[in-house]
């Protein structure tokens, strides 16, 4: 009875340990702020393109409107409105509500229409040619990682030797010079000069004729068009990832475990394996989103170059023309999708090193 | 006064004259150095001193290199070379605009984060953010749709909102470590201005990594210049390397063997200009950053 009675009393005046609120715990949680960061720049670009669209002087909008009342006579209010399903945005509302009535079409997934392709509108536009530009960007991602670090930690393993000083300089010139001018001259090379591929019959994403469905043909073929754009990828990013983990690598190789599995007498195979490249890639990550948006943001000129109708090439063709509705579409989703790769690499990065988790 | 005046100026010119001695020695760092002093002159003072001839002459549309025109002539028979010697200027030109605008916003916004810190430093670090995970290019594309370019200082403007982030966030963790330290104490202590202390105390300190990063600024504004030429957003005006990259192109010089000239003279120009600006740049980087020369 009296254990009953003293253990109740000990529960009931045990000392409370001190735990942070639920509330700041979540708030410190790193993989949530990342999520709601990513979250906040994409709600920031969106404003921002409705801030370029209504609120600038010269808004294109109001030009729009203009044109319309000018140029085909039609009523104001009639042109208001036909501007408002181009643009999702109505004139004639307040600014309050036109802005949040813009936010809920675009949760809806309502981007708006083009302005020069009548009666397209702009998601029809973008889930077409997305998916090109996604095979493409992520192919070269993939390839100039996987090529990158083995090569870096090849030429760590045999540095200052003429095959690390002849890599070493090609990254740096590959770098160096800006990807669309490597694309020209792989045409013009290669292409034009030398002869080793049939320059028109490289443009756009597939031969005509051919069907989009899940055979051979098809992926030979899209693979066949995709070749140009992702040998420029890769030869303009593999260099950095080799640079970078180099000398990472050269780093780790200096490090006191390695020294220890070396006299424990494991074979070299697996300490580069285990010990040395694990270790070496993870700052890799870190330069993964300027990976990501250098890639996505040059194929809006690449994929001009070689003609490959992508995302990015649609980009281009929008800007050029002045299709409001289509550009910030675009651009939104590419945005979009860069925040979304860089905070798989941060979540898979985090998994992956457990240093850097913060105490919860 | 004149004292602390003579003995800055001698403290900058012995780290000048020692950085200079350093250059000659790294191998690559003296030619980036002497290729970049070579196409800033062809570029500013070549069409001073070189003969250039502009005129069209449809008689001679894409001729061969030949005595007459080194580099051949292009679509519409002018000199390729004079079109290359008057076309560095304007594009170099606006590049370094473009770089010093960037240079100025982040030692600026940089130095004011560090120093009002709370409220004023996460905004400034949310915006630095927001701009570095957006991809750049397109971001500048876009824009240049809105705001219709017409000339070339609104153009540098634009591009000046690129390279800032990476040292706008190195200014200021040079700014917060160094307002601990003795040297900006007692200057404060002395009731010197803030201006005094950044002006005097912090970027002398800071001086090679602010150089570098206007370099890197440099390479980016040209690269992002020629792309926005190359996508028709800037209103062309003749004689610019991307200019007469982006005729070319659009005239299908890449495609016809006898154009060869056209289309590479101006890729050849503006990649060796940016090779050797990222060569120089990199010595420059090993030079004072001694951690960095590649050890074995």
């Amino acid at each position: 009875m009296s254990v009953v009675r003293s253990t109740i009393q000990q529960i009931l005046h045990r000392p409370t340990v001190q735990r942070e609120s639920l509330w700041r715990r979540v708030a410190q949680n790193y993989v949530i702020k990342r999520i709601v960061r990513s979250i906040f720049i994409v709600y920031i670009v969106t404003s921002m393109t409705f801030f370029l669209d209504r609120l600038m002087p010269g808004s294109p909008i109001q030009v729009y409107v203009n044109n319309l009342v000018a140029q085909y006579g039609i009523a104001y209010d009639r042109a208001v409105q036909m501007a408002a399903a181009l643009f999702t945005i109505n004139l004639k509302e307040p600014l309050l509500v036109q802005y949040g009535q813009y936010m809920i079409d675009l949760l809806h997934g309502n981007l708006g229409m083009s302005l020069l392709s009548q009666g397209t509108k702009v998601s029809t536009m973008i889930l077409q040619y997305l998916p090109w530009t996604l095979f493409s960007v992520t192919i070269s991602l993939f390839a100039s990682f996987i090529i990158g670090v083995l090569l870096g930690m090849y030429m760590a393993y045999r540095r200052e030797t003429w095959f690390d000083h002849i890599l070493s300089t090609l990254s740096s010139v590959f770098h160096s010079v800006p990807n669309y001018l490597t694309a020209i001259m792989i045409i013009v090379l290669f292409g034009v000069q030398l002869k080793w591929f049939q320059v028109g019959q490289m443009r756009g994403d597939l031969s005509s004729g051919v069907v989009p469905s899940f055979n051979l043909q098809f992926v030979g073929d899209a693979l066949y068009h995709a070749v140009l754009p992702i040998i420029t990828y890769v030869l303009t990013t593999a260099g950095t990832w080799a640079l970078t983990m180099r000398s990472s690598t050269i780093r780790t190789l200096g490090e006191d475990y390695v020294l220890v599995a070396r006299s424990r007498g494991l074979t070299d195979r697996r300490i580069a394996l285990a010990y040395v490249g694990r270790n070496s890639i993870l700052p890799l990550f870190a330069q993964f989103t300027i990976a990501v948006g250098f890639v996505v943001g040059g194929s809006v000129l690449i994929e001009q170059i070689f003609v490959y109708q992508g995302i990015g090439w649609v980009l281009g063709q929008a800007i050029n023309q002045r299709d409001y509705p289509v550009m910030q579409g675009v651009f939104l989703i590419i945005t979009l999708s860069v925040v979304v790769a860089n905070l798989l690499a941060d979540l898979i990065y985090i998994k992956l090193d457990p240093r850097i988790r913060t105490q919860d | 006064m004149s004292t602390t005046l003579q003995s800055y100026f001698l403290n900058f010119w012995s780290r000048l004259t020692t950085t200079w001695r350093l250059l000659n020695r790294n191998r690559a760092g003296f030619i980036g150095f002497w290729a970049v002093v070579f196409f800033l002159l062809l570029a500013y003072v070549g069409p001073l001193v070189l003969p250039v001839n502009m005129a069209e002459n449809v008689n001679q549309i894409y001729q061969p290199p030949s005595w007459h025109h080194l580099l051949g002539t292009d679509n519409e028979g002018r000199d390729i070379l004079s079109e290359t010697i008057l076309g560095g200027g304007g594009v170099i030109s606006v590049s370094l605009l473009a770089a010093a605008i960037s240079t100025f916003i982040a030692i600026t916004f940089g130095a004011l984060a560090a120093f009002a810190g709370g409220r004023t430093d996460h905004i400034i670090l949310g915006i630095t953010d927001i701009i570095l995970t957006i991809p750049q290019f397109p971001l500048l594309a876009v824009l240049a749709g809105y705001v219709h370019l017409s000339n070339a200082a609104e153009l540098a403007a634009l591009l000046g909102l690129l390279s800032w982030p990476t040292l706008l966030r190195a200014v200021r963790a040079e700014v917060l470590s160094l307002r601990e330290q003795d040297f900006v104490q007692s200057a404060r202590g002395s009731d010197l201005g803030t201006g005094h202390i950044i002006f005097r105390e912090i970027l002398p300190n800071m001086f090679a990594y602010i150089a570098i990063n206007f370099i890197i600024g440099i390479t980016n504004a040209m690269y992002a210049q020629v792309g926005l030429i190359f996508l028709g957003l800037v209103p062309l005006a003749q004689a610019n390397w991307g200019v007469m990259l982006s005729i070319a192109w659009t005239q299908g010089a890449a495609f016809f063997s006898g154009s060869l000239s056209y289309i590479l003279s101006p890729v050849l120009a503006i990649a060796l200009f940016q090779l050797a600006l990222i060569t120089f740049n990199r010595s420059l980087e090993e030079i004072f950053n001694p951690r960095l020369r590649t050890e074995g």
